[in-house]
């Protein structure tokens, strides 16, 4: 592994740690508030035959959950690689 | 490539076996159960062999495969591991019969991946050892925050196996009619051969053998379905007509008047239930089953829609308190799923941390494929019942009706004697029904029925593989070399994996021939256990250096002993806190395990600056417990 400075392992860090708040925060309010609780709301929308709230507890949340983490593995990747993070393996 | 190529042979000789068999029924009649034989033989010895080619005494082979899986493969085995017999079988009927209330288990059993892929995977892969209890050790300083980690896998771990067990023994049965006790024991063989010899590396890869077999005879009965019905063959987009046909039929069905006369019928029958049950002369025995008769008398009264409103109550969704229950269950399954041992060892086996992020990636996609389909299946066959049964002749049944009423899953019931199918005629016992009878529903022969069999069995076996490794491991790595033993050698240790292996198979099956009701209900139970245990102590351990022993050992127990007092107080002494299902009992234990640990842990001693520097570097990946060359399913890992 490359040397890092403790400069540069703050700001890696930091990264890592905004990156997570915000999947996690897609997470929430996809699951708990479209979801869930303002899935009857959203019913009154019909897509495709689909009622929206529906839908989004059926089969949306999951595209969304798929996309989330392989950005998630996506841009960490890249990350290590700016910071010349390499491992062995 | 090696791989790619093995898999890709393997897939096409698969397929092409299927329609071998296909045609062999349609030319020469091949009988339906020569053809569950036959499919059930064939998968069965594909795993065995697989098992018995990638034998090991290796340590690092054996409990992680070497770490040489690479991502997309660990994602498939993953998928299977994670997929039950549940979800291949049971979810498409639980979602028809619950409507939206069901899709917290749709929801639950994938968002949780991506709390796992971001707050757990790449670190453990970082940390790189053997199993869960080990990293509770080395992070919490000792062997009780390790030992309450063995007691806490072991208790998430064995109903679950025992489930999977059952359902190995109800599809050999209803396939191949042998004796759900003989189904038991041959499941046990197959688990056994695919996990004593080789440990996780020969569980990994049969269960990449067992996803593909899964996922393709999930996928292609509901598939062809829809092509059938829309000349469109994407379920999963077409299923959206049906939600608003089958909602049309709701309100039809329940203003009809022989519909409404057939549900006043049912309404009668369950009051005079209730009168028998006060009864001071009637014997408890008789009671329990006029308990059981009155409430599928309640069901058949019911009707499917509320008169006046908008949405069936298949769409509507829940106010209040179903609407809590309904988040709450959804939490529990996320935060399990996420905290299951079986499921988190698996990403100590990529071979490095840039994979094992990918590798979760892959592993929801590949869950996914499924997860997706499950509504549709829910939503065609209640087509089938509410376009295709109803309103049909008692005498000219569906075809896959007849074929199915002697396995037990449903029956019809002409309660008006009009000879007349009312959709309140339509009794139904076990909602398996919807995955098993939808390859006669869209008119495939039973070759394709065979492979749903072939699937489900692969869904049951792959589960229990990862179940029975995390148990024996819990107890031999954990608990003996640990704690017991530190100084046996790796061929004793080994020895005695193996023996707790054989061990704790045979317990399972034999506790799943007692065939206790209670363990379907018990399995959603792990969720919440594994939660409540892992999740805090894992969490807090990697993202909060100051997390210290005490605090951890305070926080398990604190969030494993709420779970259980809420899961024994509500389920058998009538014990509440804000209306909240039995299920869902770990919305309690989670958030205070948390807040244990961060309380403890700040009223005691910070832990030392090693533990401290362990944590740092967690963070910063570098590859900890290098990988094996990439592992070939050749002999014991023999690279090329």
């Amino acid at each position: 592994m490359a040397n890092l400075t403790t400069e540069q392992k703050e700001s890696y860090w930091r990264y890592n740690v905004k990156l997570t708040t915000v999947l996690l925060v897609i997470w929430f309010v996809v699951t708990y508030l479209l979801g869930g609780l303002f899935a009857g709301a959203l019913n009154e929308i019909v897509v495709l035959g689909f009622p929206l709230g529906y839908y989004i507890a059926a089969q949306g949340s999951l595209a969304i959950f798929v996309i989330e983490i392989a950005m998630y593995a996506k841009l960490m990747n890249a990350k290590d690689l700016e910071y010349g993070i390499r491992e062995e393996g | 490539m090696h791989l790619n190529r093995i898999f890709g042979l393997y897939t096409v000789a698969f397929i092409v076996v299927t329609v071998l068999i296909g045609i062999a029924e349609a030319i020469f009649g091949l009988s339906k159960q020569w053809i569950g034989w036959i499919f059930m033989a064939l998968s069965m010895g594909i795993y065995v062999l697989i098992g018995i080619i990638t034998r090991t005494s290796d340590a690092d082979q054996y409990y992680v495969a070497g770490r040489g899986v690479p991502a997309v493969y660990n994602g498939m085995a993953t998928g299977s591991d994670w997929m039950s017999a549940a979800s291949f079988i049971s979810m498409g009927g639980a979602l028809s019969a619950q409507g939206f209330g069901g899709l917290a288990y749709v929801m639950g059993w994938t968002g949780g991946y991506l709390l796992l892929a971001v707050f757990l995977g790449p670190y453990l892969r970082q940390y790189g050892k053997y199993t869960i209890p080990d990293f509770l050790g080395a992070r919490y300083e000792g062997n009780t925050p390790r030992v309450i980690g063995v007691v806490a896998a072991i208790l998430a771990s064995f109903t679950y196996l025992i489930a999977q067990v059952t359902g190995v023994g109800l599809i050999v049965s209803r396939f191949i009619g042998l004796d759900f006790n003989v189904g038991c024991f041959v499941g046990l063989v197959g688990v056994l051969f695919c996990s004593v010899l080789g440990g996780m590396k020969s569980v990994t890869w049969t269960q990449v053998a067992q996803y593909i077999i899964l996922i393709t005879s999930y996928l292609v009965p509901v598939v062809v379905l829809s092509f059938k019905l829309f000349a469109v063959p994407v379920p999963q987009v077409m299923y959206g007509q049906l939600l608003q046909s089958n909602n049309v039929k709701a309100f039809q069905i329940t203003a009809d008047p022989q519909e409404k006369a057939t549900r006043a019928l049912w309404a009668a029958e369950s009051k005079a239930l209730a009168e028998k049950m006060k009864d001071p002369a009637v014997s408890d025995a008789d009671k329990d089953k006029a308990k059981a008769a009155k409430t599928a008398a309640d069901k058949q009264a019911t009707a499917p829609a509320a008169e006046g409103a908008k949405l069936e109550k298949y769409l509507t969704v829940p106010e209040g308190r179903g609407m809590w229950n309904f988040l709450a269950l959804t939490f529990c399954l996320m935060v399990g799923t996420a905290g299951l041992p079986h499921i988190l060892t698996r990403y100590y086996t990529t071979p490095s941390v840039r994979q094992a992020r990918t590798s979760v990636g892959w592993s929801l996609f590949f869950i996914f494929l499924l997860y997706f389909t499950a509504p549709a299946y829910a939503s065609f066959a209640r087509d089938a019942v509410f376009t295709g049964l109803v309103g049909s002749q008692v005498s000219q049944l569906p075809s896959w009706v007849t074929l199915w009423a002697p396995a037990g899953l449903f029956s019809v019931v002409d309660k008006l004697g009009d000879g007349v199918v009312q959709f309140a005629d339509f009794v139904v016992k076990s909602t398996d029904f919807v995955v098993l009878a939808t390859p006669e529903i869209a008119g495939l022969p039973f070759v394709i029925t065979g492979l749903v069999m072939a699937g489900g069995l692969a869904a049951a076996l792959s589960t229990a593989d990862g179940l029975l490794l995390t148990i024996a491991n819990a107890v031999s790595h954990d608990l003996y070399y640990n704690v017991i033993n530190p100084r046996a050698s790796l061929l004793r240790r080994l020895t005695i994996t193996k023996i707790f292996l054989i061990a704790t198979a045979v317990i399972a099956a034999w506790v799943a021939t007692a065939r206790l009701a209670i363990i379907v209900e018990m399995v959603a139970w792990a969720f919440s256990l594994g939660a409540a245990a892992f999740f805090p102590a894992l969490v807090m351990g990697i993202w909060w250096k100051r997390a210290n022993r005490p605090g951890a050992i305070a926080g398990m127990l604190a969030g494993l002993g709420t779970t259980l007092f809420y899961m024994v107080g509500s389920r058998f002494f009538g014990l509440s806190w804000f209306g909240t299902n039995t299920v869902a009992s770990g919305v309690f234990g989670i958030p205070l395990g948390f807040i244990t640990i961060w309380i403890v842990s700040l009223l005691t001693k910070p832990p030392p600056l090693e533990l401290q520097n362990f944590v740092s570097e967690l963070r910063f990946p570098k590859t900890g417990g290098a990988a094996a060359e990439t592992t070939h399913i050749g002999a014991a890992g023999a690279a090329t």
